[in-house]
């Protein structure tokens, strides 16, 4: 049942994708964005030169491409000298145990992208473990929500950028080992991730448990069910519509703060890497640091479709409108 | 005098010993996007490191700030570093750690820029040559009347630098004070570490990077920095370099190569393999009259690494430096790595900058001769340098005629006396050295 149900989820979203509507308008409104981008791009002079129009950003794509291939070749030259290396150490001593240790060179830009991707989705998966209990909790028991209602109206609305000081010195100090599972710079932009994007989904998931309707809270008193088998049949598939709308915000809050943790921290990831082209200050420069801007905005929205994909699968109420 | 003796002895028995493998094969070091980082992007290059058994990964670092603290906290092994930082941090200016060096990155390779206006100002107060060039090296008494009309005007003149304790601070006040204009004191002990107690010229700090930008916004009229950021400043039209280091002192101690000295205790072996490859790769970027810099420049221009244009790194790193835009000139030693014993980490360099952390009332009271030769000790490692030394010569891979000879060096370089106010430098005597300057702290002043 449930599979038949995703089976016409997705396949009416395939549908729906198909139509005229869903293609014309929303290429119309790419082309007079390119358009403008381009007249507009050719009168703003930075003193790096013009700001990029679509062709120039193409171009850098292209050559951020190339420099992705050329860094993986040079990676095989890299493997190829430590496997040599170690073989002559291997004769030299017996005993040696070779360490086949990973590629130094620059993390390309591709590299970065998965840096980042994996990074928020860590730190939203840490997010969303705390918050969707805790927003049940305090959905279920009003006493314990008047009691945390006040801390989490004070925390939420942080800036990743105060969080972040904190979150390195806390980590920085606590986090000792002589060989780390994690690197530091993973931590403290998957914790400052966390901490900022938790509050949408605890907060909405509240709601969404408080919001039950009386009559289902009726038939759950009617068949004396107990507590968990309650949260688990009654209160969480009834809320679920709220849960999901407050964990696609909070994915779109974790996408943001982690791209500006990344740039203020210099921790590996998208980020750092627009952060570096702008400090190069090369003619190129700009344009990338365009590539990189498109390429995070529409991470972001596949982020966001993924979502909602998964809430179409996971929702019981398939008439309910989802955009 | 002990580690010195110490030192020396291990050197010379070490000579025909080969050092141990690395206990440390994995390692990080930071460094600024600056042209000065040069040593470290060759030997990785080049696969110095690697012939040393080191796999390194070099990450560029947001500020001299996080470059420290990282190098502190252990994220780094270790950094390309400001000669300052590492005499800083050990005396607990700024944030307090025991850091050490043993490599010597550079010579020069910086200037002072000015905005256009600035400049247009302070050009009628200068000689011009026939040419209708103006007559090199500008001083900063053409800046005064600049200051002086702003002052009347009731308007602060502001001056980037890049740290408090870098070599441009240093370089920057001690141009100003030779002009006859004050850059202000630092209060530490009554919690003013602005620099900027009774000052004409208001300086503060800007990451390197964003001089050119922030200049060209109008909140400074002028900075000191290294390359590539002066030259940028004149292929963006925005500002004329005034005056290189290398006119203020000639062939100054830039950059060093910094650890801090937990790492270094525990990894010696490490150590002395890194030093060994970076003073290849410091030989290899002077190597037949610089004949390697365009390639060291193609290597630089790498996004990885300076990332900025290769002509504007060019214009620094091959020999020459543009002045005004179209007023190239010859100055073979704007960026010097080898040559001049360039690499040696000298005591008198160390002291240098500590007499001007004094000068300019970083260090707050009146320290005796010793004290500095103590902490240069501390802080100066040329008996791991020494060593490293050693071993290449025993590599064949250098002569021993590149360097100072290492069983009679001092570490006090002989008097100098190129500075752009001509007085006299002796590391020997540091508190005779601050009493002969006009401006800045001398004997048991304090502010």
């Amino acid at each position: 049942m449930i599979k038949q149900n995703a089976y016409a989820a997705v396949f009416g979203g395939v549908k729906e994708a198909l139509s005229i509507k869903n293609w014309l308008f929303p290429l119309l409104g790419i082309v007079v964005f390119l358009a403008l981008w381009n007249t507009s791009a050719s009168r703003i002079n930075t003193s790096l030169g013009e700001f990029p129009s679509p062709v120039v950003v193409y171009q850098q794509w292209n050559s951020l491409v190339n420099d992705h291939i050329e860094e993986r070749e040079k990676e095989v030259a890299f493997y190829e000298r430590q496997d040599v290396r170690n073989a002559k150490k291997l004769a030299n001593d017996p005993d040696y145990i070779a360490k086949k240790r990973p590629y130094t060179g620059k993390p390309t830009f591709f590299d970065q992208i998965f840096t980042s991707l994996y990074t928020v989705l860590a730190g939203f998966g840490l997010a969303s473990l705390i918050a969707i209990p805790m927003g049940i909790l305090i959905g279920l028991n009003g006493h314990i929500y008047s009691a945390l209602n006040p801390i989490i109206q004070v925390f939420k609305p942080v800036s990743p950028l105060a969080w972040l000081p904190l979150v390195t010195m806390v980590v920085s100090a606590t986090y000792v080992t002589d060989d780390p599972m994690f690197a530091k710079s993973f931590l403290t932009s998957m914790f400052t991730v966390t901490l900022c994007c938790m509050w949408p989904t605890l907060i909405n998931t509240a709601v969404g448990v408080a919001a039950i309707e009386q009559d289902l809270l009726n038939v759950s008193k009617v068949l004396r069910l107990n507590w968990l088998t309650h949260v688990t049949k009654i209160v969480i598939p009834s809320s679920i519509p709220m849960m999901f709308t407050g964990l696609r915000l909070s994915l779109g809050i974790a996408w943001m703060v982690l791209i500006a943790a990344e740039m203020l921290a210099q921790n590996p990831g998208l980020g750092k890497f627009v952060w570096d082209e702008f400090q190069n200050g090369s003619s190129n420069s700009l344009g990338r640091i365009m590539v990189a801007v498109i390429v995070i905005g529409f991470i972001g929205f596949l982020l966001d479709r993924v979502m909602l994909m998964i809430q179409r699968l996971s929702s019981w109420d398939k008439t309910q409108v989802l955009r | 005098m002990s580690s010195v003796v110490i030192g020396t002895t291990i050197s010379s028995n070490l000579v025909f010993a080969e050092i141990g493998e690395p206990e440390k094969e994995d390692l990080t070091f930071g460094f600024i996007k600056l042209t000065d980082m040069a040593p470290l992007a060759i030997a990785y290059e080049k696969g110095y490191f690697e012939d040393e058994g080191l796999y390194v990964t070099l990450e560029a670092q947001a500020n001299w700030k996080v470059l420290l603290d990282r190098v502190i906290d252990g994220q780094l092994d270790g950094a390309h570093m400001l000669a300052g930082q590492p005499l800083g941090a050990t005396i607990g200016y700024g944030t307090e750690a025991h850091i050490v060096t043993a490599f010597s990155m550079d010579l020069n390779g910086n200037a002072i820029t000015v905005s256009n206006d600035v400049w247009s100002k302070m050009k009628q107060n200068i000689p011009h040559d026939s040419d209708g060039k103006p007559v090199h090296p500008i001083r900063a008494s053409s800046l005064k009347p600049v200051i002086d009309e702003l002052k009347a005007e009731g308007k602060p003149f502001n001056m980037g630098m890049v740290f408090p304790v870098s070599t441009h601070n240093y370089e920057l006040r001690y141009w100003l004070a030779a002009g006859g204009i004050h850059p202000g004191y630092y209060a530490p002990s009554k919690g003013d570490v602005s620099g900027q107690i009774n000052a004409d010229a208001f300086l503060s700090v800007t990451p390197p990077p964003q001089m050119p930008s922030t200049m060209e916004a109008g909140t400074i009229h002028g900075y000191c920095v290294g390359e590539p950021w002066n030259q940028q400043a004149v292929f963006k039209g925005i500002g004329v370099p005034v005056i290189t280091d290398y006119e203020i002192w000639k062939n100054n101690p830039e950059k060093v190569f910094g650890v801090s000295h937990s790492w270094a205790e525990e990894n010696p072996n490490t150590h002395i393999r890194v030093v060994k490859a970076m003073i290849r790769a410091a030989k290899w970027l002077d190597e037949e009259n610089n004949a390697n810099r365009p390639e060291a420049v193609k290597i630089l221009s790498k996004s990885q690494y300076v990332g900025a244009d290769y002509d504007v790194i060019a214009n620094s790193m091959t020999g020459t430096f543009e002045y005004e835009k179209g007023d190239k000139r010859d100055i073979p030693d704007f960026n010097v790595f080898f040559r001049h014993n360039a690499t040696y980490p000298y005591y008198s360099d160390a002291i240098w900058y500590l007499t001007q952390m004094r000068r300019w009332g970083q260090i707050d009271q009146f320290k005796p001769d010793s004290w500095y030769l103590d902490i240069a000790k501390k802080v100066y490692r040329p008996d791991i340098y020494s060593i490293a030394v050693n071993e290449l010569i025993t590599d064949g891979v250098v002569e021993a005629a590149d360097f100072p000879d290492l069983e009679s060096e001092t570490g006090f370089k002989p008097p100098q006396t190129e500075f752009i106010d001509g007085v006299t430098y002796d590391g020997r005597f540091p508190n005779k050295y601050l009493d002969s300057f006009s401006i800045g702290l001398k004997g048991k002043e304090d502010i």
